[in-house]
């Protein structure tokens, strides 16, 4: 196609455009003081994050010997995952010499159905106080609430009595059992204001299909309902999995979770201190939660944007 | 209780009987009365916070009254679920399940109930057919458009194969041409199935294309319950002659006379004669009135077909295409005028104007009724 008369038409208006002065988007330089502040102070506390880890992983790597000349920032010059096999099969704590494996599998045993229940329970709670109000739902929800700031420790004494009296203390199920109780006030909170957000016609909608309240919860509620399933499973996966406190109080050494096992382990008094083994067991300890944040990291922040945080 | 309904119509749809609804301190319906005949369409006409939306869904069942009844084709369903009241319910945000397709959304109430699934296929190809949504079946609410969605939403109610159609504010959401566009729809929809429906808005437009009759309300009260025509034309009060009709009619403050033994109506040192006035109650002379005249119940220049002619001069002119709308200065006080839109006056110029009083409004000034 012959181009030139459009050529001819483009050029002038183009030169007429530059003399009548800025126009369009403005240039901005790609090395400006605002980027050098921006990035470096990113930069900077992404480095003060990623230190301790890099040190840890490092360490942890390391053979004894090299540990001992003192450089705790220098990569391994000789890479051993012997520290690693080590603290997760032949650590010793107590008379126990299995390692965390134990410990892994007891935190297991413990989060898996604590998570579910405490789920399944504060979800159905939400959703009754959000779509069904009925009378005293305000009081109940409040009461729930205040739950949430009472001091753990003010419950312990009062709780083991419990556990002790229903014959479950010391079991993994008393401990479950407390892990589903102290996650209610902040899930049920959490789910409540999620459905809240959603349209009330919805609700209103379906009641006029005849819907009735388990019908509604599983036809309509919980598949617009992943976002906020997901930060639930986080905050409890996480916070179940770093628990210390009640690990150590409501179990016997044997259903010992894997926080309180890593405890024994780095602080156990005896022989030399092998930091690479402490290293290995504390990433080892760590993994599950940072798993879980790589996987569901996206779906997190949808769910918190999605009304989680709305009061 | 046991109720007596012997005195009621064979034809009434829905029947209200001294609904009384209060959120706490705050009474949203008082001592409510309606009853709506079969195959009507009636409209809940309001602005918002009248109790209109709130009196739609006591009928649904979504909110219980805490006084009186409700009566569904003669059956007392003050007490019944929503599902067993055989209404259907279009709401203004759609309130499509989000995450079924458009056929799952149709069959759900179906699905819930247990109903064969040859029967379901049956009634929601046939609703899809009515509605002319066949190719949006398997497609989620998510891609659809606005109409599309509502029309969807109507679907559902009308695949239950209900008896009443409750519709809140369902074109509200809409852009104004597809809000034109449905509305027609939906009276189309009304004539070929003849339903009892009933139609909450605060558009007067809507109100007056789509009713049979039409419910004013105001704080939870009915003001005028009557068909769109005589709303317009025969307000019972002031506030429904304010809210009906845009531009709205034309308010004039005075008060009633006599001279040379007719009844005038007097404001300031202008009179307008009362003759061919079809009052409802006695013209006292002395009696401080209002005087409400439609924009389009006053003739100008060479329109006035005799009588009384008054000059005003004009303030403001608004073209609008088909008709005009002149703003006057007359007696001291503003009027509206109605004119064709071939017909254009300069701000300033004087015109003349002669009233259809039989056409006229006259409210008393204190109880603000209608004389």
């Amino acid at each position: 196609m012959d181009k030139s008369p459009i050529l001819t038409v483009v050029q002038p208006a183009a030169v007429d455009r530059l003399r009548a002065g800025p126009q369009g988007k403005r240039p901005r330089p790609a090395i400006s003081g605002r980027n050098v502040m921006l990035y470096g102070a990113l930069g900077l506390a992404a480095l003060y994050y990623l230190l301790p880890l890099y040190v840890m992983v490092v360490t942890s790597l390391k053979g004894m010997p090299e540990i001992r000349l003192g450089n705790i920032f220098s990569p391994p010059m000789e890479i051993t995952f012997e520290p690693w096999v080590k603290a997760w099969a032949e650590a010793c704590t107590g008379l126990n010499c299995d390692g965390l494996s134990r410990g892994f599998w007891n935190s297991v045993k413990i989060m898996v159905p604590s998570v579910i229940l405490s789920i399944a329970i504060a979800s159905v709670n939400g959703y009754a106080l959000a779509n069904w109000r009925f009378k005293g739902a305000d009081l109940f929800f409040t009461i729930l609430i205040v739950g949430a700031f009472i001091p753990y420790q003010v419950m312990i004494y009062p709780l083991v009595i419990v556990l002790r009296e229903l014959g479950i203390y010391g079991t993994l199920s008393g401990l479950i059992l407390v892990h589903s109780i102290f996650g209610m006030p902040i899930l049920t909170l959490l789910f409540r204001n999620y459905f809240v957000s959603l349209p009330e016609e919805l609700f209103k909608a379906a009641r006029i299909d005849g819907a009735g309240f388990w019908q509604i919860y599983f036809r309509i509620m919980l598949p617009m309902s992943l976002p906020i399933f997901v930060v639930a499973m986080i905050l409890q996966v996480t916070g179940i999995w770093n628990d210390f406190l009640f690990g150590v109080v409501f179990t016997r050494p044997e259903n010992y979770p894997m926080t309180v096992q890593l405890n024994n382990i780095v602080n156990s008094v005896q022989g030399v201190k092998e930091y690479n083994v402490n290293m290995a067991a504390t990433l080892l300890s760590g993994a599950v939660p940072l798993i879980v944040y790589f996987v569901s990291g996206r779906l997190f922040v949808r769910g918190i944007a999605a009304g989680a945080v709305k009061g | 209780m046991i109720h007596d309904n012997t005195s009621f119509r064979t034809d009434t749809s829905v029947s209200i009987r001294d609904l009384s609804l209060s959120f706490g301190a705050v009474t949203v319906l008082e001592n409510l009365n309606l009853d709506i005949h079969d195959g009507e369409f009636l409209v809940l006409l309001g602005s918002s916070g009248c109790g209109k939306s709130t009196l739609l869904n006591c009928i649904a069942g979504l909110l219980e009254p805490t006084e009186g009844q409700i009566f569904i084709k003669d059956r007392n369903v003050t007490w019944e679920e929503p599902k067993d009241r055989g209404i259907g319910m279009v709401f203004q945000s759609y309130a499509l399940y989000p995450q079924m397709t458009v056929e799952k959304n149709l069959s759900f109430g179906l699905r819930v109930a247990g109903v064969p699934r040859e029967e379901i296929d049956k009634r929601v190809a046939r609703t899809a057919g009515i509605l002319q949504i066949e190719p949006l079946l398997k497609r989620k609410p998510a891609e659809l458009s606005g109409g599309q969605r509502q029309r969807v939403a109507i679907g559902r109610a009308l695949v239950r194969d209900v008896d009443v159609f409750l519709f809140d504010e369902p074109l509200s959401n809409l852009d104004a041409k597809l809000r034109a566009e449905l509305r027609v729809e939906i009276k189309r929809l009304h004539q070929a199935l003849k339903n009892t429906m009933i139609y909450v808005t605060h558009d007067q437009i809507e109100a007056l294309t789509l009713a049979d009759r039409i419910a004013i309300m105001k704080s939870g009260v009915i003001q005028q319950l009557d068909d769109p025509i005589t709303i317009y034309n025969r307000p019972n009060n002031l506030f429904v002659a304010g809210f009906i009709g845009s531009p709205s009619m034309n308010f004039l403050s005075g008060e009633l006379a006599e001279e040379g033994g007719r009844i005038v109506f007097k404001t300031g040192e202008t009179r307008f004669s009362l003759d061919g006035y079809g009052h409802a109650q006695p013209l006292t002379p002395g009696r401080k009135v209002i005087l409400g005249l439609r924009p389009e119940h006053i003739k100008v220049d060479h329109d006035v077909a005799g009588g009384e002619v008054h000059e005003a001069v004009v303030d403001i002119e608004e073209p609008m295409g088909a008709d005009n709308l002149l703003w006057l200065k007359y007696a001291g006080q503003t009027m509206s005028v109605r004119i064709g839109g071939e017909r254009r006056y300069k701000p300033g110029s004087t015109v003349k104007l002669g009233c259809d009083m039989t056409m006229a409004s006259v409210f008393d000034a204190e109880t603000e009724e209608r004389l």
